[in-house]
């Protein structure tokens, strides 16, 4: 019902008012929707933080000051000057690090991301469009790299390439590709049996202007949904990783490895130090899956389970 | 059905094959001679020879996949470069903690996440539900091992509560209690040592929320939205109208037909809890072999990894066999092609 009420008054709008264009509509969109709202702001913010982090950071986020050890923060009189959310067991500024540390995260979420996306799509629209036994033996392929839980997947690969953040990056994206591969595939599927794809065929169009004119942009939708809540899904993981002290190695500031330090300093009742990195990943995923939820229910309610 | 049940565990031969390539491909990717490799750097050219010897390491690799593979079907996954020890024990001593851990975790999930979502459904807009649901989605972004963290913080060291790591006190294990089944409350329960059980569950508690909490907010999610559709049927307002009370309408009817995507979600929880655990077990010390392949990557232990890696597929992949045999026999309505 809501829907259609939606649909008419799209039509009146297009009707009354000038025309708008598609990313004019997402934008309203997604204004209406305020979670997704609230998620593109979190996103803003953390993106915000990535880039300018030099000039947010109140220290520099590597300097030890071993006088200085696990200080508390504003809260409480025992601080140190500058030092708002206290400091980690070296004497170093946990607010510097966390957002020095932003700038790993969304570099390594988005650049895995990327992978999966690079060899995701020619396998996904491989395998979709042409089916066959090329979908056989891709799909199969998948079915073996979704035998193991993600996290398994990319420990067994970063235990092969070795530790880092290089080789976290390559590791998450190799275990995202047949996820990616199999969203992909199963648009190109809704989009092959279309009406128009149909005709295209009957005019005499080659497969690949089909693919590239036809087949893709329709899949976009899918695509940035998907993309969304990967990345949410790649910053836990990268984390996971600098935790295990398989990913980023010390001192990097990565959010999963200042926690990996800072968790021996609970007992003596250092909290913050182990608190406030984790919010940062919590706040970030809470972001991007917001965002992504509210770009499904926009975007593609096919997806919507 | 029958012909169903069949095709799919054929359908898991050729992926647990593609599983043992992959486990296979690891020594070999690693840098460096592979028999060196599996009998850690400082072995001795003796020992090298001897492995060289029984894994056929001078043939051709098709031949040595082949006397690995019948080898690891056989049980012998090589022994540890660390320990000495073999994998396959190793493994198995350390299972039974990663199972009990998972139990629990998913017996917290499973209450926890149906109840919440069937209040929230039922009471949709309520102050109740918006709680609910907003527990539900930090539960979904939650880092698991943060979260551990914060549990630890709490209930273990601010409040003393619980113990913050490990699964038994040491008090117990040099005392006359017994390892039988390696199920630390079964064991407790065969000895009749109440003490033993107490302390064990006590150890369980904040591992197996912390682990429990991401799948918990999942089935809310879903238990939510399969009840809020259900709800709104026909028969539902007959049986309203009937004047059934509306506790046996919830409970009864509607959570009953709303149950088939709820078991779909838990199926594919239990193998995000195999990961999960990897972490959950680093943060408690829990002696489990999500805590044993981190310790074998770290140092190198390619064997180790490799058994690890090739269980906790097969448990994945017939974890994932028996959810959609469920899902096939309590929905007869589905149809495989």
């Amino acid at each position: 019902m809501n829907n259609n009420t939606n649909k008419k008054n799209n039509n009146t709008n297009k009707n009354k008012i000038k025309r708008e264009t598609k990313l004019q509509e997402l934008k309203r969109r997604l204004f209406a929707n305020k979670s997704a709202t609230l998620g593109l702001a979190v996103l803003v913010l953390f993106v915000i933080c990535a880039i300018f982090a030099p000039l947010l950071a109140p220290n520099d986020p590597l300097k030890v000051d071993l006088s200085n050890s696990l200080k508390p923060g504003f809260w409480s009189d025992e601080g140190v000057e500058g030092m708002p959310l206290g400091t980690d067991y070296h004497g170093r500024c946990i607010l510097s690090r966390i957002l020095y540390g932003t700038r790993i995260s969304l570099s390594v979420g988005l650049i895995a991301v990327g992978i999966a996306l690079l060899f995701g799509i020619p396998i996904g629209v491989a395998a979709g469009y042409y089916g066959g036994w090329v979908d056989s033996v891709l799909m199969r392929i998948a079915d073996i790299m979704f035998a193991f839980p993600a996290l398994l997947l990319a420990i067994v690969i970063v235990a092969c390439i070795g530790y880092g953040l290089d080789k976290t990056m390559i590791a998450l994206g190799i275990v995202y590709t047949p996820q990616m591969a199999r969203i992909i595939r199963s648009s190109v599927l809704y989009i092959k049996g279309m009406e128009y794809i149909e005709a295209e065929h009957a005019i005499g169009s080659s497969n690949s202007r089909i693919i590239l004119h036809h087949v893709l942009p329709n899949s976009v939708a899918p695509i940035i949904v998907y993309s969304t809540l990967t990345l949410a899904t790649a910053i836990l993981d990268c984390a996971a990783l600098g935790f295990l002290g398989l990913g980023a190695q010390p001192p990097s500031p990565e959010w999963g490895a200042i926690l990996s330090n800072s968790r021996h300093f609970i007992v003596c009742k250092a909290w913050w130090a182990a608190t406030f990195p984790g919010l940062a990943i919590l706040f970030s995923v809470l972001g991007l899956n917001l965002l992504g939820d509210g770009l499904r229910d926009i975007l593609d309610p096919r997806l919507k389970t | 059905m029958k012909w169903y049940v069949v095709k799919r565990l054929l359908m898991i031969i050729p992926v647990l094959l593609g599983v043992s390539v992959i486990a296979f491909a690891l020594i070999h990717t690693a840098p460096g001679d592979p028999a060196r490799v599996m009998a850690g750097e400082h072995a001795s050219q003796q020992v090298i020879d001897a492995i060289t010897e029984k894994y056929g390491l001078d043939k051709p690799l098709y031949v040595q996949y082949g006397i690995w593979l019948k080898s690891a079907i056989h049980g012998d996954l090589g022994k540890s470069i660390i320990s000495n020890e073999k994998v396959s024990t190793e493994i198995f001593d350390r299972f039974p903690a990663t199972i009990e851990l998972t139990i629990f975790a998913m017996l917290f999930a499973i209450v926890v996440g149906i109840l919440a979502g069937v209040i929230s459904a039922s009471k949709q807009y309520s102050a109740a539900d918006y709680a609910s649901m907003t527990v539900a989605l930090f539960g979904v972004s939650m880092p698991v091992f943060w979260l551990g963290i914060i549990l630890v913080m709490i209930f273990g060291v601010w409040l003393g509560w619980l113990p913050i790591g490990g699964r038994i006190d040491t008090a117990f294990v040099v005392g006359d209690f017994r390892r039988i089944t390696g199920f630390m409350i079964m064991d407790s329960a065969i000895q009749i040592n109440s003490g033993a059980m107490i302390d064990s569950i006590k150890h369980l508690i904040l591992p197996a929320i912390a682990l429990g909490t991401i799948p918990m907010a999942m089935i809310a999610r879903i238990t939510r939205s399969s009840m809020l559709e259900i709800l709104r049927q026909d028969f539902i307002r007959t049986e309203r109208a009937k004047g059934l009370s509306e506790r046996v309408v919830i409970y009864k009817h509607a959570l009953k037909n709303a149950m088939i995507p709820i078991i779909t979600v838990i199926g594919l929880n239990f193998g995000l809890l195999l990961a999960g655990a990897i972490l959950t077990e680093t943060v408690f010390s829990w002696p489990g072999v999500g805590r044993y392949v981190v310790k074998a990557v770290l140092q190198r232990d390619y064997p180790a990894v490799q058994g690890c890696l090739l269980v906790f597929a097969f448990v994945f992949v017939v974890v994932n066999l028996a959810t959609d045999l469920i899902y096939a026999y309590i929905d007869p309505r589905i149809h495989y092609e």
